[in-house]
């Protein structure tokens, strides 16, 4: 009887301390990780100045092939090639928008998270707030018709009118 | 006054029902090439059986007559697929080139052997540079290429007798009447 209490609290004890040494794992697990990126370390430039262009570069490429990631992101294997690609041309001397305008020659603007302005892109750029503006436009009319309006006062009730209304209420009272 | 407030909903349901009709009825995955109506970017890749003394694939081996150019690898399951019709398309006497895009090693020269070699010339681009510089977003892609060397047309995805008879097919009996 004694034996078996003193086993379930030894259990309960073992328990609760693995459950500690876990969270102490998950913990410690956590603060040395860092975040995980998709650029692998071979894949990284000597050049400290040169890498961290890259970096912010393919952060603003969008991936061909997983359309809604970045190439710093994405794990696709053309991502990875582009990123390589991107690195290759700032090594040889390329600005940030030389590289960028390779990219753009090959893939079109669609490459770029953040679309340049021209006619085609008027919309994508200004729908919004020309939505934006109509809205307040119609709110606004909206409320100055509303106040502008005059307020009629309802014609007073005839006597007829009135004997019927005080039926219907006298009708309706709780007794 | 009052007409326009019954008429306005009515019209912004429809501009939004019609944006969203176009909206579904393309696929966000395709882009558009940018190499419609522009030179083939220059390249010369070896042949895919390395070392063998292939004939390889070059941007200039794209003049004279109206060609496709299939990218196509051996990891690619869509191309697998699309092989059979890319078959039939060779012994129907249509010129097709094949990009051998980043395979490994002999990968797509076992493929080929295993499978049958539909291709004219087939070049190896294990890094897919020139993948690239075509605007390659996966395989299967295929362009077509006009007998100056032109791109006209790119397809993506697998060909099959659809797009062959509705698309290819016409477009190339129009470049082959081209002067």
């Amino acid at each position: 009887m004694s034996a078996g209490r003193q086993c379930s609290q030894w259990l309960a004890g073992i328990k609760a301390s693995s459950a500690r040494i876990m969270l102490l794992a998950v913990l410690t697990l956590g603060a040395v990780a860092g975040p995980a990126f998709a650029v692998l370390p071979e894949e990284q430039l000597a050049d400290p100045v040169l890498e961290a262009r890259a970096r912010k570069l393919s952060q603003e490429l969008r991936c061909v092939v997983c359309q809604n990631q970045t190439i710093d992101d994405s794990d696709a294997p053309l991502a990875a090639d582009l990123r390589g690609l991107l690195r290759e041309r700032l090594e040889a001397g390329d600005t940030d928008a030389q590289a960028r305008a390779y990219l753009v020659e090959r893939y079109g603007d669609f490459v770029l998270l953040k679309p340049p302005i021209r006619p085609g892109t008027i919309i994508l750029w200004f729908g919004p707030l020309a939505l934006l503006l109509a809205g307040g436009v119609g709110v606004f009319l909206y409320w100055r018709g509303r106040s502008a309006a005059p307020t009629l006062s309802p014609a007073p009730l005839d006597a007829d009118e009135q004997r019927r209304l005080d039926a219907l209420i006298k009708e309706t009272r709780p007794s | 006054m009052r007409r326009i407030a019954f008429i306005a909903p009515v019209l912004i349901f429809l501009i939004i029902a019609g944006a969203l009709a176009f909206g579904l009825g393309r696929d966000p995955k395709i882009l558009p090439s940018m190499l419609i109506g522009k030179p083939l970017p220059a390249f010369n890749l070896p042949d895919v059986r390395t070392g063998t003394g292939g004939k390889g694939l070059a941007s200039s081996n794209f003049t004279g007559e109206p060609a496709l150019l299939n990218v196509f690898a051996s990891w690619c399951a869509s191309c697998r697929i699309e092989h059979p019709f890319l078959m039939r398309l060779s012994r129907e006497g249509v010129p097709i080139h094949g990009l051998n895009w980043r395979d490994k090693g002999d990968a797509g020269a076992r493929w080929l052997d295993r499978f049958g070699d539909p291709y004219d010339r087939v070049g190896y681009d294990p890094t897919g540079r020139t993948g690239i510089d075509l605007g390659v977003t996966g395989a299967p892609e295929t362009f077509v290429i006009d007998r100056h060397g032109t791109v006209r047309y790119r397809h993506v995805g697998p060909i099959d007798a659809q797009v062959w008879t509705e698309t290819l097919a016409p477009l190339m009996q129009q470049l082959r009447a081209e002067p």
